[in-house]
């Protein structure tokens, strides 16, 4: 379990007037309001959607890596009995590449993706066609029909590989960002030394156990094309295929229902996508798409594959005195969904939680034949965050300092914050906004036992074991705004609803919301219910991403309760209680008189129907016990923690087991510690993941090898170690009222490294893991390596 | 195509008449044929373990099984859990624990579960993560679920003593 | 991912299963029992059959039986049979240890162990087992029966001897004598996975000295088998560390191992000697 301390939390309100913000279910780890339905089958999952008349749309995949398109041959699937209709690149001519979340990073649209391949195939999996059939299985024997003749052309399978051609007169070097600030030169000049590592991260992606689908169908009594199955940022998305189809946004509404998990994959705008919209506009009829596993593998994001190399100069005490760092990003074939935000955000966040004084970054931007990439969990730094631990240790090491004391000296230190940095990440300045990264060390050092932990490995290895302990600092980012809106509404009965901007992909949205509506109008969380991810029933929302939607959409329903609290004690005092505004409260859904105790309150329900349209209502301001809130943020918020791994090696077979594994995390304000726990244990899985297993592989002609489960390894309940987490507090952001910051990422972004240090004490090898995932294989051939060099 | 087969597949106490072809998986027939969505299919080659119903009380991969095969079989499934609208001990406990996020891989977990402590209530706990370990998670990192059967197991040893 | 379209054929009896086999084997027809590698490849599209014989429903092949010395396996005993011991000797009990590394729990509910034999994954614990062991592989057609030895029975990746109109209705397996030691070990990267390397060995205890050794490997080469020069290295010796590595150094030296995109021979060859020792290691009685 984990251990909360007391809630000493009092962040200055700014919002409102309420001073005194109460916590009845804000802090506690009440069970979620999204598990019944989940428990007893009755999910909404888009494969569990139909309508009748419904076809169904198979992607007919590229086999080939690279290649020109010679022809097409659609003739014997349209001549067999089910096909209700074929489609290639040229009939959908007209539709444009599709667009890519823009930051000010020029020059990526031409490496677009058209929603089915034109004249050239760039990765094994590309849609090159699709089929039509009344029924899936139909579907699939349709698309084994459609054979495509083309002519090979050269791949390219790595992102350190010379840049070849994306197309004529194209580059595969998309573009070469470049972040500085300090003078990093003056800084490589001082040094007392300069300690560098270049590693290397693998091929993973989010892979949520739900595969993606989409159903879409013209609603004629309303005149408006919807979508089902479109999680993560409903809003945007919507807007973007309709552009693409050529339909006003108001004319077409997506919905979520529940989603099978995200983790920055599932939701983005995908070929698929796009086709299904149409399909459904075009024949005026249902149209359901749902891919299989292996498309899944092919063809949705992929993600973290990057070499850094990096160089940090340091003083004679150990202290930075910059950064100089390289990176190259293996794009896949296209630019789709983030641009460059994954590497973006690499660069941005590699220094962590040092205080740099210099710093100087470049990232070679590369496409390649493989799937295209984008965002997973902690895009960006997973990655960096691995690199620059990377460089820590071996700054130890080189140092002879112990890995803790290396990085305790280039903390940044508490009464720093806010701490800015001369850069941006993503367009927005970046400014820490609150943290004590020394003090959770303390407090994660004292939990976990770590004195005991280091003898209890010595007295192992004494006795023959390969085992090592490793850690992974981390900063992280969350709340990326600045603004979401949200509608709270109470109904007659007294029941609540909040409709949010936000979307649920099994991360505990509902409850989190409810928790925070309920504190802030009084009543209890199980009578809030919380809407997500539906376009038709508020006008914006940012959807979820980026460990954004407890602080962002968490911070606008509790403006927008507050709101309706305010609403509900206005009107009760001028109209249904005799008594200054300022002596009501609401308490357990009731407005009751505070200097009358004990007295029976009247139920918000009544005041709901009191406030229904009337002139008297009107003359009040306006009918409906309703009411929006808008929450602007002052800044993103930066949660941090330390993941420390205890491994054992087997030097025979080169296995790695992580026998245990710590979490701490200073999260500000945990709404839900069960949840947040929840979160952070699920991430160390899939960091356990990618730091030891999974890994997309291609041939050298560019053909995928990990397009199974059997092939793509995600570990399971054997794999994974007991993991203890403690959350702290000691942070809360200044940049909303509950100080909260997101956990969506906490869980994942350190694995890597804290797993690759201790597999180097293990072995005795300092600096020895410069890749992800450490495959058996590979460290049995490092062991090998240094046997060899003994000798 | 092949001729459609008339079969009756006996589900969690209802016999559902339906006319599938012999390609047809058991996970399609139920979902689609049935109307009941709560099995849910997440790979379709018998690794995740999301399709994971119960075959005369022993758990199976429903997508490794066509639905022609169940015939004359006692299926259940998770809208079979819960009876007389209490939740199953194991529904109550998933959710007391915090054993599901997105929820997806949950009816595969729970009826892999079901079936193994009706088969074996003492099971310990090594067995029980060899047992868990059939089935993929991608959301909760496995604790919550180890800890929500673990505690219907105790329970269940609790009250036969 | 759904199996193209075939016509199913549930067969009551052996003698109606090999009938329909006779007549459907020409056309693309075969045997299914558990199904939990056939629907799999189906499912893949990498197999279509256009006729499938389900032998799920003959009573006889749901039963395993000692007779004359020999385990007899029927062709749809599943791999749970085996979580408990089928007989009270060795053989039981080692078979009931290999059982947990086969796959899953929900699988092994379902998967045969004739399956397993008729499919020869290079990678299947139960092939290594009857290669091993010297398991008789009994082969069932309208034409007749016929025994297969187990060394004629691997004809490389995912082939055997048996005919296309033939059925496997059994395997017999000799039951270790009493005072046997055997031991398995399988490498794989998670629970459950397929082996990169696995071995079994078993030998008859004699007085402290081993007689009568065997030493099998699976998931090196195409199939599996038993590695003669490392078993001569055994008889007449004491069960020691030392004679141990020097058979899983016969072992390494004997291998042609496999080799794929994710590992090498080298690598291979590595771990088939650790996976031999350990077996000795780990060998019961």
């Amino acid at each position: 379990m984990s251990a909360h301390g007391p809630s000493s939390l009092k962040p200055g309100e700014r919002h409102n007037g309420d001073a005194n913000p109460r916590r009845r279910f804000v802090g506690q780890s009440v069970t979620r309001l999204e598990d019944p339905p989940l428990v007893t089958g009755r999910g909404t999952y888009v494969g569990n959607l139909n309508f009748p008349h419904q076809l169904h749309m198979r992607v007919v995949r590229s086999t080939w890596a690279h290649a020109i398109i010679r022809s097409i041959d659609v003739s014997a699937a349209l001549a067999h009995p089910g096909c209700r209709g074929v489609w290639t690149g040229a009939d959908v001519a007209d539709i444009p590449p599709i667009t890519f979340r823009p930051t000010s990073v020029k020059g990526l649209e031409p490496y677009r993706q058209y929603i089915l391949a034109r004249d050239r195939v760039r990765y094994v999996g590309e849609p090159i066609a699709v089929v039509f059939a009344e029924d899936p299985y139909v579907a699939e024997d349709l698309a084994d029909l459609v054979t495509m003749d083309a002519e090979p052309l050269p791949v390219i399978l790595s992102a350190d590989a010379p840049p070849g051609e994306f197309a004529p007169g194209l580059s595969t070097e998309a573009v070469v960002m470049r972040k500085a600030f300090g003078d990093i030169e003056a800084a490589l000049r001082d040094a007392c030394k300069v300690v560098e590592v270049d590693v290397r991260v693998g091929r993973h992606s989010g892979v949520p156990m739900e595969n993606r689908g989409a159903l879409a169908r013209i609603d004629h009594s309303r005149d408006v094309l919807e979508c089902y199955g479109q999680g993560k940022r409903p809003h945007a998305h919507r807007d973007a295929v309709a552009a693409l189809i050529g339909r006003s946004p108001a004319s077409m509404h997506f919905y979520e229902g529940h989603i099978g998990g995200g983790f920055g994959v599932r939701g983005e705008i995908y070929p698929e996508d796009v086709l299904t919209c149409l399909a459904a506009q075009r024949f005026d009829r249902p149209v359901k798409w749902v891919e299989d596993r292996r498309e899944n593998l092919l063809a949705c994001n992929h993600s973290r594959e990057q070499h850094h190399v990096v160089r940090g100069a340091f003083d004679r005490d150990g202290r930075l005195l910059g950064i100089d760092a390289k990176l190259w990003h293996d794009q896949g074939a296209y630019v789709r969904t983030h641009g460059a935000r994954v590497p973006d955000m690499a660069m941005g966040t590699l220094i962590g939680t040092y205080h740099v004084p210099a710093y100087r970054t470049v990232g070679y931007i590369r496409m390649t034949h493989k799937t295209p990439a984008a965002t997973y969990r902690s895009p960006g730094r997973f990655e960096s965050t691995y690199a620059c631990e990377r460089l820590m240790d071996a700054a130890a090491e080189a140092f002879g300092l112990s890995r803790i004391e290396i990085r305790r000296r280039n903390l940044i230190p508490k009464d720093a914050y806010p701490y800015a940095r001369a850069m941006d990440i993503l367009d927005h300045p970046v400014e820490l906004d609150s943290g004590d990264f020394a003090g959770l060390l303390d407090k994660a050092l004292v939990h976990m036992g770590w004195e005991q932990m280091q003898a209890e490995v010595a007295a192992r290895r004494a006795g023959g074991e390969c085992v090592g302990l490793g850690m992974g600092f981390f900063m992280e980012k969350s709340g990326l705004g600045p603004v979401d809106g949200a509608k709270v509404t109470v109904d007659t009965r007294g029941k609540v609803q909040v409709i949010t901007g936000a979307s649920s992909i099994g991360q505990g949205v509902e409850t989190v919301m409810a928790q925070i509506a309920a504190d802030a109008l009084g009543v209890e969380y199980r009578d809030v219910k919380v809407i997500h991810g539906r376009t038709d029933l508020l006008e914006y929302g940012i959807g979820s991403h980026a460990s954004r939607a407890t602080v962002m959409t968490g911070g606008a329903t509790r403006m927008a309760a507050l709101n309706v609290r305010r609403k509900a004690l206005e009107f009760a005092a001028r109209h249904m209680v005799e008594a200054p505004v300022e002596l009501l409260d609401i308490v357990e859904g009731q407005v009751v008189r505070v200097d009358r105790p004990g007295e029976p309150g009247i139920p918000l329900g009544k005041v709901a129907a009191a406030l229904a349209p009337s002139p008297e209502t009107v003359a009040f301001g306006n009918p409906g016990l309703t009411a929006e809130g808008w929450f602007e943020t002052a800044g993103m918020t930066h949660p941090y923690g330390i993941h420390t791994a205890l491994v054992k090696v087997d030097p025979e077979t080169g296995q790695v087991k992580v026998e245990r594994f710590h979490v701490a995390y200073d999260i500000g304000c945990a709404i839900n510690p069960m949840l947040v726990e929840g979160q952070i244990v699920g991430g160390v899985a899939q960091g356990l993941g990618g730091a030891l297993y999974e890994e997309f592989v291609y041939d050298e002609r560019g053909e995928p090898l990990s397009v199974t489960f059997a092939d793509y390894l995600m570990p399971t309940i054997g794999e994974m170690p007991t993991v203890d987490v403690l959350l702290t507090e000691d942070a809360p952001s200044p940049n909303n009222a509950l100080g909260m910051k997101g956990a969506g990422e906490a869980g994942i972004t350190g694995v890597g490294a804290a797993i690759a240090a201790a597999i180097d004490d293990a072995i005795g090898i300092p600096n020895a893991i410069t890749r992800l995932p450490v495959t058996p294989q590979r460290l049995k051939a490092l062991l090998q390596e240094q046997r060899a060099g003994r000798t | 195509m092949a001729t459609k087969m008339a079969i009756t597949l006996h589900v969690n106490g209802t016999e559902h008449e339906v006319r599938v072809e012999p390609r047809r998986t058991l996970s399609d027939a139920l979902r689609t044929d049935c109307g009941l969505t709560g099995t849910n299919v997440g790979c379709e080659h018998g690794v995740c373990g999301a399709c994971t119903v119960l075959m005369d009380g022993v758990p199976v991969r429903s997508c490794l099984i066509f639905a022609v095969q169940a015939q004359g079989h006692e299926l259940r499934t998770v809208e079979g859990l819960a009876s007389d609208g209490a939740l199953h001990p194991l529904q109550q406990a998933f959710i007391d624990n915090h054993a599901l996020q997105c929820g997806f891989c949950t009816s595969g977990f729970l009826m892999l579960s079901a079936g193994t402590l009706e088969q074996q209530p003492d099971i310990d706990d090594e067995a029980l993560r060899e047992v868990l370990s059939s089935n993929l998670c991608r959301c909760t990192g496995y604790q919550n679920i180890l800890r929500a059967v673990r505690q219907v197991r105790d329970a269940g040893k609790e009250a036969a003593r | 991912m759904k199996a193209g379209s075939f016509e199913w054929h549930p067969a009551r009896s052996a003698d109606e299963a090999v009938a329909l086999l006779a007549e459907y084997a020409p056309q693309d027809g075969r045997v299914i029992a558990g199904g939990q590698s056939l629907v799999p490849s189906m499912a893949l599209r990498l197999a279509f059959p256009a006729h499938l014989i389900d032998i799920n429903g003959v009573e006889e092949f749901s039963r395993v039986r000692v007779e004359a010395g020999e385990l007899v396996v029927g062709a749809c005993v599943r791999h749970a049979a085996f979580h408990q011991p089928v007989e009270p000797g060795p053989l039981g009990r080692l078979l009931s240890r290999v059982v947990h590394d086969i796959a899953h729990w929900p699988i092994r509910q379902r998967g045969t162990f004739c399956g397993s034999l008729a499919n020869a994954d290079p990678a299947s614990e139960w092939c290594l087992v009857a290669a091993t062991l010297g398991a008789r592989m009994v082969a069932r057609s309208v034409r007749g029966t016929r025994v297969i030895e187990a060394a004629d029975w691997f004809h490389g990746i995912m082939t055997t001897a048996l005919a296309d109109d033939e059925l496997l209705a059994e395997v017999r397996i000799p039951l270790l004598p009493t005072g046997s030691r055997a031991g398995f070990y399988e490498f794989s990267r998670r629970a459950g996975d397929y082996a990169l390397a696995m071995a079994l060995v078993a030998w008859r205890d004699d007085g402290g000295r081993m007689r009568e050794g065997r030493i099998g490997t699976g998931s090196i080469e195409v199939q599996p088998r038993r590695i003669a020069t490392a078993e001569a290295l055994l008889d007449g010796r004491p069960a020691s560390a030392e004679a141990f590595a020097e058979a899983a150094a016969a072992v390494s030296a004997a291998v042609d191992p496999l080799e794929d995109f994710h590992t090498s021979a080298g690598y291979r060859r590595d771990l088939i000697g650790t996976a031999v020792r350990r077996a000795f290691e780990q060998a019961g009685d």
